[in-house]
């Protein structure tokens, strides 16, 4: 490829658009709506491999009583609803993406980086991340921090990084199951260890586990790690204590899987003024201490915040106003009501 | 009124007045007990408020149900008397409890 050919290849990997929203949640699916009715395109990144956000991580199931209109709801409906709400702006989503890079431009408009290798120039940011971004808990054994990357892997990216190891999967999910599965055949050796002989993965998945334990080619331990042993950057074993007994099982490779916690993530690194890990934002526009971009829902903070879904779709409307100005600087914005707007109604499909 | 008393790992104790009805991990949190993080709120969706219930309380408090014992998974040093703290529902025959909170949230 020449330089040129490259740079033209650059150039059309990037994607340009009037807002990018951060999160997928409830309050980044609205944001889409608002934004939308307003005629302001978005696309949507989320870590998570679907829409939702915590309503689709934590509590899929579980009933919402206080969002308006809808005596309960599951956080599954909720998120099924505003996906159906938001179709006819067709936002496009990058699911399974962190954006890890922002900085301006020369001509103001903001460059965004995924860890995928995605590249947005977008007029508005609007941060709506709830909690952070949803990122592997780190099992609380000392010394761990410096075994990562070399050692204890949250995600195996290729499969052939663990050829001939001695692999240690600690957890009794699906993760735990399907790694287990999937490693088994290029592992020098591989032992699963759990807490209790009662695992939550998908009872196929099990059943193939016990298999290959009956046939020796892994070995299932119930117990619980408790000491990380090695030199500090290799591992060379774990201790681990189960019901009567404490032994130390032989391994190079550590994979715990123990669910995903929120964690602030990159937002951090972006220069914006921050608040014990939360954006303070004014109660007008919903903009940060940077102009362009918008922090709504659980992530912001002002007087009298209250971490609430209606709370966050309230900013989410407020934030489109605002940045209605920002997008098209030259446009009066008439306020509208989608009841009796016919412009509103075309623009949702309804008319 | 139910009085629970929270141990923390270096041995302090601090009892609270419970109202009935609570939950044990909404108590903890309404008195600033240490150590009970409750990252989800209260929607055994977490185990980051995980406690050690006292042995002569582990028949009154009940045991894990499934969905319970499925999140004991994503605890740390888990033990036979681990309960999530938002899954124990405060009664008058709970009035005492006395529960320890581990060294370790995840």
């Amino acid at each position: 490829m020449t330089p040129e050919n490259h740079a033209a290849s650059q150039d059309a990997a990037v994607i340009e658009t009037d807002a990018v929203i951060i999160g997928a949640g409830p309050c980044g699916l609205f944001a889409v709506f608002e934004l939308g009715l307003l005629d302001i395109k978005a696309h949507v990144v989320d870590i998570l491999d679907r829409a939702g956000g915590q309503c689709a991580e934590l509590y899929p199931e579980k009933p919402i009583y206080d969002v308006p209109a809808l005596p309960v709801v599951t956080g599954q409906e909720l998120t099924s609803r505003l996906m159906e709400q938001i179709k006819p702006f067709n936002p496009v989503f990058h699911f399974s993406e962190r954006i890890d890079a922002l900085g301006r431009e020369a001509d103001g408009r903001f460059r965004l980086a995924s860890d995928d290798g995605k590249v947005f120039l977008t007029k508005i940011v609007v941060i709506a991340a709830g909690g952070g971004s949803f990122t592997p808990k780190r099992p609380p054994l000392e010394g761990i921090e410096s075994y990562e990357g070399t050692s204890v892997f949250y995600a195996v990216r290729r499969i052939e990084a663990f050829r001939g190891r001695d692999i240690v999967i600690v957890g009794g999910g699906d993760s735990a199951l399907d790694w287990t599965l999937n490693l088994q055949p290029v592992a020098k050796s591989l032992t699963l260890i759990h807490r209790r002989d009662d695992f939550r993965a998908a009872p196929h998945s099990v059943e193939k586990m016990r298999a290959l334990v009956a046939d020796e080619k892994i070995r299932l331990l119930i117990g619980q790690v408790t000491t990380l042993a090695g030199d500090g950057k290799t591992l060379s074993g774990v201790k681990v204590k189960s019901a009567n007994n404490e032994e130390l099982v032989v391994c190079n490779a550590l994979l715990p899987f123990f669910g995903l916690t929120m964690k602030l993530g990159p937002v951090a690194d972006w220069g914006l003024n921050l608040h014990e890990n939360l954006i303070p934002v004014d109660t007008e526009r919903f903009e940060t201490s940077e102009k362009g971009i918008f922090a709504i829902g659980d992530i912001n903070h002002y007087p009298g915040k209250l971490k609430l879904i209606l709370s966050g779709f309230h900013e989410a409307a407020l934030m489109a106003q605002a940045a209605h100005k920002i997008v098209y600087p030259d446009k009066k914005l008439l306020f509208q009501y989608t009841t009796s707007s016919s412009s509103l109604q075309k623009k949702l499909g309804v008319k | 009124m139910a009085k629970i008393t929270f141990i923390q790992p270096d041995g302090a104790a601090q009892t609270v007045d419970a109202e009935i009805g609570l939950t044990v991990m909404e108590a903890a949190k309404l008195n600033d007990v240490a150590g009970i993080e409750a990252e989800c709120g209260g929607a055994c969706a977490c185990a980051t408020c995980h406690v050690y219930v006292d042995e002569i309380w582990r028949a009154a408090s009940g045991k894990p149900a499934d969905m319970e014992e499925d999140m004991l998974d994503f605890a740390f040093d888990v033990r036979p008397e681990s309960r999530l703290s938002c899954q124990i529902k405060v009664t008058a025959a709970l009035d005492g409890l006395v529960v320890r909170v581990p060294g370790k949230q995840f």
